[in-house]
């Protein structure tokens, strides 16, 4: 029997109340966490994970040293309580593994890499809830994170799930929503409009492909705004800090406050 | 660029924005559902000319409201409450019935929740051009959203919800409206709610809220006692208690509560399916369900419980030793119950009417050996009531009074058309102006204390037997819209209209893209006299090398319709063409149907092509599918075709390639058969009618059956089956194909026991060309028409052929049993079926012509849309059948001119007190009865009519036995229902039996 759940009304509303090409509440929290270089907490409507990021430092393991460039870890941990069932994921989980390369290969074209041989940055995800578009929030809270360490990157990067009921395109998709659609993931670089990764676990028709593409690419730049809205304010407060007199907690606060300033200058 | 933006949702009002809930899987995890929900200020309250929501562009209701209702002098907006369009949904629908109405989606949501049929006829309603319905997204309104509290039922929040989005309303209307300076202020339309829950009512006028009853909002309005009958019968829940209730003893069971239902399904300790009337018998029906071979017994009133034919049932099965056979008798509902009184304060308990069917059941049953058992059981719960309204005629003898001019209430008895629905007691003021009318009746509810379900009137259809008032009947019995196409719908069609051509050829031309140029081929069309919509044409010529081209050529409807738009939603609503003995109602608008689309002669018309080159013995060597146009040079009846085919004298073109064909076409029948095709039939008869004006019959015959008619029905399944095959190939998941599966042995059971009893013939079911060999040896030498008559008793043992969708099922049960086809679907008629019109989507696209729809590579879309049309192919050939029916009545009653006709029948049943016959001639069915004693032999299929002296040997008749019969049509007196009678002539003369 089909769900007793509208996916898109006759009036144009989704079950939660948005219409189509409304993004959910995005939430972003810098602050500093234990010794991290860098972090970030992004909470997309009920899909909440944390990023941490440790490095550039020297490479552990001689084995997996590059002598040009930095190496990128990334570990991805799912907690039981995530989602609604409860349920104990192995770190070996494919699916989880999956993700993590996905992740790993959407940034390394992006981290400015050759600044760091024979280093390595280690980026730690832990999903903390789930409702829908893990993967871009896990991106977006990974490009939040990168910045807040002050690791140069060329772009940032975000990411935006968007799938199709019947012939309408749908933006940001809840589980219900995942659950019912064909969907996939894109990440742009806003900047240059560069698109770093199209990610599809449904079939969906090529036509329709060309729309969503096209719309995401879009989302990505009212995203950018907001993520570059965070940044700025983290940065504003850290400055305010250091005015008053107060040293701030850990390095990275002129790093941050570069980055800004590179940003706005290239953002012409 | 569409404008994308983040929605903000407050945290701090975690409460009101976000939800959780538990539920429990199918496996019985219990899972924990946390859902967001996001409030907004922009949802629009759909008053014209609102200065608060003025950036909305929909309006829908006019800005001072309706000012038709007395009580409210200043304009008014209806807010119905779910009960509303969960009991009063005739109401809402009537022409008659048109104010603003602001529909809440707190009300849509429990209606879909409550009942999915009328969820369906709430959503047309609001698509509806004569209705002036707003839907008020009430729980995405920030001031309007409602949470569930703390002990609160679901169905208190809603009512809450209801109260506030009308409190709402009344302060946003007044807000939209500022006075303005210097002008008295203009008072504000009111916003009433409309319920029939006097606790809601109560509460609203508590709040300050307008609020009134259904049946008190009806009494002031015009055209009132029109509407009031439309009113469903008042529930128990009404506040004043009905005089008798308490003090009425109950006749049914109760039902089960919902919950021990379904528990009791999963268990297995009952079982559910649909419930289905016995038409010889009222006091008798069966539920086929999974669990068993056989249907299950439900014998008596009590066991019944209340199912209405139709309904989905939960039916807890008797112990085996109770398990017993089918009746045998015929028992009509007119006459056991012919006393009944219809007004309910009469006792119902221990009256003469109990007695008597009381005694029709006790009526010794020798219930025979244990083969013939069936199981038997009750039913316990109604899971789904599948009630619609029903076709009627109101029973004369249950009024208390006929003066026409009375206007008193009164209790009556309406006889449904359908021999398997219960008689209806409904309350009118107008039965005396109803009877002899056809009327429609939907049935409201049926308490256990009420023999009789109760329903009320909708609408009268006209006089019985005028042929308006049959043939609307007709339409609605059998679900089959029929309404004239709207603007949007013809909206869609080419502007050109009926000078539409086919753009002269040109490079550029868009419509010329891809498409090959036949109209130089020899093309002609063989159909029926008198076809406007010609969907196929044909082609054959011989090719160099010795080979044969042969064409199927059908018109290219997706070249107009196009997938999702309001035509393509309306022809896939109507799935299909239904032909009535002298109506037609069309899928598709005419203009397509009779005139672009149809493959006329002398013109150029768009095609979908198949082509085929085949050896002389008709082997295919290949098939290719091409977009085209062609001139067909002509277009044949299947009678001149077959003079123009035997004609020595002629050797043009055209008649060779008809010859050609038919000899194609001969050797392809030759193949199909040795695969093991049935040749199946069905009782076809045709209508003579007058002239096309006047429609009265005047004759009924035999269809007969030209070389012609194969010639075309194998090039039809030829294309059929090479389309099936590619679309398959090309869309596995989606692929829109018809199958017919192989009917269960048990089916068959009955007809080889009565072969085997009555003739010595067996009839082998092992497989489909087993039982094409043995019916081709059912032959009676002495009576040729027996062979006929066995096939279509076998027809009738078979399930019926299904569209379904590829991905749906498993791959080895995609076969055609009747054609003996592995894969086979519908690709040749697609002016007069939805399926086609899908079917060549598909095949477009497979062959690169255009890209497929998204729609149509959704799987559950599809299976969707092929569910309503599976249902509307039934319905349109019983539709088409009853129409036969009705027709062979009016001629029979103007070939005898008041005397009834004699014809022939073969015995097809034999009942305790009857036999059922069939009238090859006419293919009607038809009942003898017989009033005396008689023996009966179940075993042996016969009954013996006694001789009138003691000493002379009765008469026996059998199954399968010739008889003679007289057949007329009378009215029962009661209620002017027409039926056909028939009374034996020979062997013995039943009318003094
Ligand atoms: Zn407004």
């Amino acid at each position: 029997m089909s769900s007793r759940v509208e996916i898109l009304n006759d009036g144009g509303y989704r079950s939660d109340g948005r219409r189509q090409y409304e993004l959910r509440d995005i939430d972003i929290d810098l602050s500093q966490q234990g010794t991290a270089d860098g972090c970030c907490t992004i909470t997309h409507g009920l899909t909440q994970v944390l990023v941490t990021v440790f490095g550039p430092k020297e490479a552990k393991m001689r084995s997996q040293t590059l002598h040009d460039r930095a190496v990128i870890n990334v570990e991805m941990n799912v907690l039981p309580f995530s989602t609604g069932e409860r349920r104990r994921r192995a770190r070996a989980d494919r699916r989880i593994l999956e993700l993590a390369a996905t992740i790993k290969s959407t940034f390394e074209p992006v981290v400015q890499t050759t600044l760091y041989p024979r280093s390595q940055i280690d980026i730690f995800v832990q999903v903390l809830q789930q409702d829908g578009g893990l993967l871009h929030a896990c991106i977006n809270a990974t490009t939040l994170a990168l910045i807040s360490a002050g690791i140069p990157m060329t772009d940032f990067v975000c990411a935006v799930s968007g799938g199709v009921h019947s012939t309408s395109p749908l933006l940001d998709l809840t589980t219900l929503e995942e659950n019912d659609l064909p969907h996939m993931t894109v990440a742009v670089m806003p900047r240059t409009g560069k698109v770093t990764l199209v990610a599809l676990e449904t079939r969906l028709h090529v036509d329709r492909f060309a729309d969503i593409f096209r719309l995401a690419g879009d989302a990505g730049q009212a995203l950018h705004k907001e993520m570059k809205r965070a940044v700025k304010s983290r940065a504003t407060r850290l400055v305010g800090a250091m005015e008053t007199g107060m040293k701030p907690p850990m390095g990275g606060a002129d790093a941050f406050e570069r980055d800004v300033v590179m940003e706005d200058k290239m953002s012409f | 660029m569409v404008d994308i933006t983040i929605r903000k949702r407050p945290r701090t009002e975690a409460v009101l924005t976000q939800r959780k809930f538990f539920k429990k899987t199918a496996r019985g995890k219990v899972i924990k559902v946390l859902r967001e929900r996001y409030l907004r200020d922009d949802v629009g309250c759909g008053i014209d000319g609102c200065s608060v929501c003025h950036d909305l562009r929909d309006f829908s209701l006019p800005s001072s409201g309706s000012s038709a209702h007395a009580q409210y002098p200043n304009g008014h907006f209806v807010l119905p409450d779910t009960n509303v369009f969960l009991a009063q949904m005739d109401l809402m629908e009537s022409d008659l019935f048109n104010p603003p109405i602001i529909l809440l989606q707190t009300v849509m949501e429990e209606v879909r929740h409550r009942s999915l049929p009328l969820y369906n006829r709430l959503k047309a309603l609001i698509r509806a051009e004569d209705k002036r319905i707003w839907v008020f997204y009430n729980e995405y309104r920030s001031e309007t959203a409602v949470i569930r509290e703390e002990g609160e039922s679901p169905n208190d929040r809603n009512d809450r919800g209801i109260r506030m989005a009308t409190a709402w309303y009344k302060t946003h209307i007044s807000l939209a409206r500022p006075p303005v300076r210097g002008q008295p202020s203009r008072p504000s339309p009111t916003v009433v709610l409309l319920s029939d829950d006097v606790a809601n009512r109560q509460k609203a006028e508590k709040e300050g809220l307008v609020s009134i009853s259904v049946r008190k909002y009806v009494e002031a309005l015009q055209d009132t006692s029109k509407l009031l009958d439309l009113l469903s019968a008042p529930g128990s829940d009404e506040v004043e208690p009905t005089r008798v209730a308490s003090a009425r003893q109950a006749l049914y069971p109760d039902y089960l509560p919902m919950s021990t239902l379904g528990a009791g399904v999963k268990s297995g300790q009952l079982h559910q399916g649909h419930f289905n009337a016995n038409q010889y018998n009222y006091l008798e029906g069966n539920v086929p369900v999974a669990a068993f071979d056989k249907p299950i017994l439900l014998i008596g009133r009590e066991n019944m419980n209340r199912a209405v034919q139709g309904d989905v049932v939960a039916v807890e099965v008797f112990s085996e030793s109770e398990w017993k056979a089918p009746a045998d008798e015929v028992v009509e509902q007119e006459t056991t119950l012919r006393n009944d009184d219809a007004d309910e304060s009469e006792e119902e308990n221990d009256d003469e009417e109990a007695i008597a069917e009381r005694k029709v059941l006790q009526a010794e049953r020798a219930r025979r050996e244990a083969s013939v058992r069936q199981p038997t059981g009750r039913v316990v719960g109604i899971i789904k009531r599948n009630w619609r309204s029903y076709v009627c005629h109101i029973d004369s003898t249950s009024l208390t009074s006929s003066n026409t001019t009375s206007l008193s209430q009164q209790t009556v008895f309406a006889t449904p058309v359908s021999r398997l629905l219960p008689r209806i007691r409904l309350r009118t003021r107008q039965a005396p102006a109803l009877l002899g009318q056809k009327i429609l009746v939907t049935i409201d509810r049926w308490d256990s204390t009420s023999r009789y379900p109760e329903g009320h009137f909708v609408r009268a259809l006209g006089k019985v037997e005028s042929k308006e008032a049959e043939q609307e009947s007709l339409l609605l019995e059998f679900d089959i819209p029929y309404r004239p196409f709207g603007k949007a719908i013809l909206d869609c069609l080419p502007p050109e209209g009926d000078h539409w051509v086919v753009p002269p050829k040109t490079a550029d031309n868009p419509v010329w893209r891809d498409r090959e140029d036949l109209r130089d081929l020899i093309i002609c069309s063989i159909d029926p006299p008198g076809c406007q919509d010609i969907d196929d044409a044909l082609h054959a010529r011989t090719l160099p090398n010795g080979n044969i081209e042969a064409g199927v050529h059908i018109a290219d409807v997706s070249h107009f319709v196009h997938p999702d738009n309001p035509m393509d939603s309306e022809a896939a609503a109507r799935g299909t063409t239904v032909y009535l003995v002298d109506k037609r109602i069309d899928m598709l608008p005419a203009l397509l149907g009779t005139n672009l689309c149809s493959l006329r002669p002398h013109v150029e018309r768009l095609a979908f092509s198949v082509i085929w080159e085949l050896t002389p013995e008709a082997d295919i060597v290949n098939v290719r599918f091409t977009k085209s146009v062609i001139a067909s040079k002509s277009a044949f009846t299947y009678e001149e075709a077959q003079i123009r085919k035997d004609d020595p004298k002629l050797d043009d073109d055209l008649t060779k390639s008809i010859r050609l064909l038919n000899s194609l076409a001969q050797k392809l029948k030759a193949n199909r058969m040795a695969a093991g095709a049935l040749n199946l039939a069905s009782p076809e008869v045709k209508i003579q009618l007058d002239s096309s004006e006047s429609s009265d019959p005047i004759d009924v015959e035999q269809k007969e059956l030209r070389e012609t008619n194969s010639l075309v029905e194998e090039f039809m399944l030829l294309a059929n089956i090479s389309v099936a095959r590619k679309i398959e190939e090309a869309f596995p998941q989606t692929a829109v194909l018809r199958r017919h599966l192989p009917p269960p042995r048990s089916n068959f059971e009955k007809l080889q026991d009565i072969l085997q009893k009555r003739k010595g013939l067996t009839l082998d079911v092992s497989s489909s060309r087993a039982l094409a060999d043995s019916l081709d040896k059912c032959l009676d030498p002495n009576e040729p028409a027996f062979n006929t008559l066995v096939r279509i008793m076998a027809t009738r043992c078979m399930l019926s052929a299904e569209y379904f969708c590829s991905g749906s099922v498993a791959r080895d049960t995609f076969g055609h049993y009747g054609l003996a086809s592995s894969i086979y679907t519908h690709f040749t008629s697609p002016i007069r079926r939805y399926a086609d019109v899908l079917v060549h989507r598909q095949l477009s696209a497979a062959i690169g012509y255009s890209s497929l729809h998204a729609t149509l590579h959704s799987k559950s879309h599809v299976e969707r849309v092929l569910d309503v049309v599976n249902r509307r192919h039934r319905m349109a050939q019983m539709a088409g059948r009853a129409s036969v029916e009705f027709y062979v009545g009016l001629a029979l009653k103007s070939r005898g001119k008041g005397k009834a006709t004699t014809e022939e029948a073969f015995v097809i049943r034999t009942f305790r007190n009857g036999l059922a016959v069939y009238v090859s001639k006419l293919g009607i069915e038809g009942l003898v009865t017989f009033k005396r004693e008689t023996q009966f032999d179940p075993d042996a299929y016969t009954m013996t009519v006694p001789a009138a002296s003691p000493e002379a040997v009765g008469t026996t008749i059998a199954v399968f036995d010739k008889v003679t019969v007289e057949i007329e049509v009378e009215k029962d007196k009661n209620t002017q229902r027409g039926r056909v009678k028939m009374t034996l002539r020979s062997p013995v003369d039943s009318s003094t039996l």
